[in-house]
């Protein structure tokens, strides 16, 4: 990481992560003062996924995620704006309030989704994958779902067709360790979670979910064997979640320490310490960093705060579709 | 009116007439389902399909139902016009989070931005000693579903046309094809013509009452009519044709003229479609009432294999014809 390019890059991946940070530190206070609400999902402790599976990513490929969902739009480059007022349930959220936190969707992105059934957006990402390889585009789809997945079946009917008819996905297990509140080794009698896709032939890796750029690196090679082999990928990002799974979970389920030990391997704090080391941040630039986040997020703030609210007479629109976007 | 050519054919056939159509004439239709292909479709009307068109267009799947229906909603997200064929409703129920949870949904939830232009299709009903797995008639939970459009064809016209008018919806539709009516013969255009698929139809006038019907029923609700004719009832039967969106306008305009209605409802009573549109009745037409609303529904059991107690479980005609003679008598 010693040529400039690098560098740049090094930083630029940090600031995607600390504005992810940034913006669910602020989601929580606001669902604490009750500006947000409904569920609330933070991706706090797993910025690295997100972040460096985007690199991956180009801006034809489309994104199925879940409702722990916000990061992924922000890295994919939906405005934090958009974000922010769609927790609002405002009119100038990216699904005019209709969504909120677990459903955000975006046309120039390619987001489908914040899908809040656990499962329910692999057949749809295996669906996108099948429509480009019917119409032989180049592109492909990434799908991310939480290691709560594998229990679901359909998860198994999603990776046997995927590999069946070679489809041109990416699927992303962010292994944070906790199906809300139950332990991967109590709810699976293999937890070696590449193996469950490795018996259906589908080729898959491991990585550190807490390294951004294990994850940057592990994903490329995964979108780079995807676009040359046409044929899908299971990537499992080992992960952990330093917040609750909601704003509604007082974490009975594990123990402060083990918190506390998975914190010391934060993937800002750690990421923050190799640029510092090798000399690749310094103190002026970080705080350069953190006021450019600081602005962002409080200019979706106020944002959120000055939109309107879609009008209840609306309230049955988008049941079917206007005629003029058939 | 020029008569265009008809021929013989049967409701299987026009079926897979519809199909053939809707492959051919856009590239972005593809078929795919449990033994649509090789097998030529559980109840035949794929039949030929795959050698014609292919098998990355006539797609046999495994028994994953929920998963190749979600793959329906993302191919059809993704630029396709995806038909989706789930082999009977029972079956359905292994993809009602896809039905349910995303197809109806992604629309409302994203603002707008996503429609789901998906066509699933489906056998249901009883009448072939199939049992308590195979029988039963769902449509009427999913007509309740705000989001999905729900299409019951019972003619062989509406059979073909149908799959092709919900081909260019912008949103998920569901078509119930009453498993009984497959072997149906009569006569059919030999080029389709275009249908609705949101307005019911008056199949024959009458003045005395309405049989308000679909699918497989309808035909029940007509012989009713024609003997109660002989003893001088004349029974209007309307084929409701769509399930949701309900065409009010033409039942309830029925109603006002004869002001009797007996809905024949192969669903459940409880919970029923019958039910609904009996409380539509009631909302919009209660004033012209001659005498309460009648329901012929299934008996409210599981459906049971031996012939002579599913008989007993179905609407029959008989029991169509007490009814009707109860309420103008």
């Amino acid at each position: 990481m010693s040529d400039p390019e690098h560098s740049e890059h090094a930083v630029h991946l940090l600031h995607q992560m600390l504005r992810i940070r940034r913006l669910e530190e602020k989601s929580a206070e606001l669902y604490s003062a009750m500006k947000i609400r409904g569920f609330l999902h933070l991706y706090i402790g797993e910025e690295a996924v997100a972040v460096g599976v985007a690199q991956a990513l180009s801006p034809e490929d489309a994104l199925v995620a879940t409702y722990r969902e916000h990061a992924h739009a922000l890295v994919r480059g939906m405005s934090a704006k958009s974000i922010m007022a769609e927790m609002y349930g405002k009119q100038g959220g990216c699904c005019r309030g209709r969504g909120g936190s677990m459903h955000f969707f975006d046309v120039d992105t390619r987001l489908y989704g914040g899908n809040a059934i656990v499962g329910g957006g692999l057949p749809v990402a295996a669906g996108l994958g099948l429509a480009d390889r019917l119409q032989k585009n180049k592109r492909l789809t990434c799908c991310c779902f939480g290691e709560g997945a594998i229990a679901e079946g359909e998860f198994h009917e999603t990776m046997n067709l995927a590999v069946l008819w070679q489809l041109p996905v990416l699927f992303v297990c962010e292994n944070n360790l906790y199906a809300m509140g139950t332990a991967l080794e109590r709810s699976e009698s293999q937890t070696d979670l590449t193996q469950k896709a490795a018996s259906y032939n589908m080729h898959s890796a491991a990585v550190d979910g807490m390294d951004v750029l294990a994850v940057e690196a592990a994903a490329s090679e995964a979108v780079s064997f995807i676009r040359e082999q046409q044929a899908p990928f299971f990537l499992e990002c080992r992960t952990y979640r330093f917040r609750p799974h909601s704003m509604f979970d007082p974490e009975l389920y594990r123990s402060k320490e083990e918190v506390e030990e998975w914190k010391q391997r934060d993937p800002i704090l750690t990421f923050k310490a190799k640029l510092f080391e090798q000399g690749l941040l310094d103190e002026a630039r970080l705080n350069h960093l953190e006021q450019q986040v600081a602005a962002e997020i409080a200019e979706a703030v106020a944002f959120a705060e000055a939109s309107p609210l879609e009008p209840i007479e609306d309230l049955t629109r988008f049941v079917f579709s206007e005629r003029s976007q058939a | 009116m020029s008569t265009a050519t008809q021929q013989q054919s049967s409701y299987r056939e026009a079926v897979r007439a519809g199909l053939h159509e809707a492959l051919q004439k856009d590239s972005r239709v593809f078929l795919m389902g449990e033994d649509v292909g090789a097998y030529g479709g559980c109840f035949a009307c794929s039949k030929g399909l795959l050698e014609e068109f292919g098998p990355e267009r006539v797609r046999d799947t495994p028994l994953s139902e929920s998963t190749f229906t979600g793959m329906g909603i993302g191919a059809a997200l993704g630029g396709m016009r995806p038909i989706v064929e789930i082999m009977t409703v029972n079956f359905s129920l292994l993809a009602l989070d896809q039905i349910v949870n995303n197809a109806a949904t992604y629309l409302h939830m994203s603002g707008g931005l996503f429609n789901v232009p998906l066509v699933i299709r489906m056998a249901t009903g009883g009448g072939k000693q199939l049992a308590a797995q195979h029988s039963h008639s769902l449509e009427g939970w999913y007509a309740h579903i705000p989001g999905l459009k729900v299409l019951a064809p019972a003619t062989l016209e509406d059979a073909r046309g149908m799959l092709l008018t919900a081909l260019e919806d912008p949103d998920p539709v569901l078509i119930f094809e009453a498993s009984v009516l497959y072997p149906m013969e009569g006569e059919l255009t030999a080029v389709a013509t275009p249908v609705t698929i949101d307005k019911a139809k008056v199949i024959r006038q009458g003045r005395d009452l309405s049989i308000i019907s679909y699918g497989a029923s309808l035909y029940k609700g007509l012989e009713a009519a024609e003997q109660l004719s002989t003893e001088g009832i004349e029974a209007e039967v309307i084929d409701l044709r769509s399930l949701r969106p309900l065409d009010d306008a033409t039942f309830i305009g029925s109603v006002a003229k004869t002001r009797r209605a007996i809905i024949v409802d192969e669903g459940w009573r409880s919970g029923s479609l019958a039910a609904e549109i009996s409380a539509r009745i009631m909302e919009q037409a209660f004033y012209e009432l001659d005498a309460p609303v009648e329901r012929i529904c299934s008996a409210e059991v599981p459906m049971p294999y031996a012939a002579h107690l599913e008989q007993a479980a179905l609407p029959q005609v008989k029991t169509i014809i007490e009814a009707a003679r109860r309420m103008v008598g």
